[in-house]
């Protein structure tokens, strides 16, 4: 009988070997051996940004509606993405398939907390920009100095 | 010019533009599909005002482009998981294609351009006489 030939954990052998060097090679140089691995950020990446009154969460979101969205905050800073998006129907054949669908889920910390009721939500040109107004208490209150 | 796909979490490295603003361009992630009478393409170009996009075909030769303008200045950002910056993609395409009949629409972010092929190379079914 022949032996059975197992390219891909024979890859996979490689690549732990390979990234086990790399983390001793960095850990030598310093660094906690984490740094070069990429871990893929949860989808979907966020850009979060912040005014005196407001938070402001922006993503990426092409080729969905608000309606195929769900977002909202528990706990006071609880933030949940919720979304699914569906690929094209189209009979073919496929040159090309980059491009992801299905569900998803992400839960975001926010670092202060915010108006739950208050959250507006738009979407435009496949942005999704998010205005979360803060609550009272985690404004900025300017402090008036007075000088003799 | 520098071309990175954008990709969540990875790394983006800087090109300058005749203007010398620091400007990332990258590659739009893309669907395309072959159909008897055409090819489809899918391109996921968030942020961009339809009055800046450009495709062009020219000797079988699709490029796409997207002009991305800056959406907020000056911010201190808490999370930064992306970039912003325009997407530009060539594609030499195969097919025989009618190029008046191409066309391109854009919604939600994603540009879907229709390049039908031209008559000579759809697939005709042949009718057998017999005799």
């Amino acid at each position: 009988m022949l032996g059975r030939w197992e390219p891909f954990t024979q890859m996979e052998a490689e690549f732990n070997r390979l990234r086990d060097e790399m983390d001793r090679l960095f850990r030598r140089f310093g660094g906690n051996g984490n740094l070069w691995r990429r871990t893929p950020v949860e989808f979907p990446a966020v850009d979060i940004w912040e005014d005196d009154n407001d938070l402001y969460l922006e993503a990426e979101l092409p080729g969905m509606e608000l309606d195929d969205l769900e977002i909202y905050v528990t706990q006071g800073n609880q933030l949940t993405i919720k979304g699914k998006r569906t690929p094209p129907e189209v009979e073919g054949t496929w040159h090309r398939r980059e491009r992801g669908f299905g569900e998803f889920t992400r839960v975001i910390t926010l670092p202060v907390d915010v108006d739950a009721d208050k959250v507006e939500a738009t979407l435009k040109h496949g942005v999704l920009t998010v205005r979360l107004p803060k609550v009272a208490e985690a404004r900025v209150r300017k402090i008036p100095v007075k000088a003799d | 010019m520098t071309e990175l796909v954008k990709r969540e979490g990875a790394e983006t490295a800087l090109v300058h533009e005749p203007t010398h603003q620091a400007q990332r361009t990258y590659v739009p992630r893309v669907d395309i599909v072959e159909t008897d009478n055409e090819l489809r393409l899918y391109a996921d170009m968030p942020g961009v005002q339809p009055e800046d996009l450009d495709v062009r075909f020219e000797n079988g030769l699709l490029v796409i482009h997207g002009k991305v303008q800056p959406r907020h200045k000056d911010v201190q950002y808490l999370y930064a998981e992306y970039g912003i910056g325009d997407y530009h993609r060539e594609f030499a395409i195969h097919e025989d294609i009618d190029a008046n009949r191409i066309s391109a629409e854009y919604h939600n972010g994603v540009l879907v351009v229709t390049l039908p092929k031209s008559e000579e190379v759809k697939p005709k079914r042949i009718q057998v006489k017999a005799t």
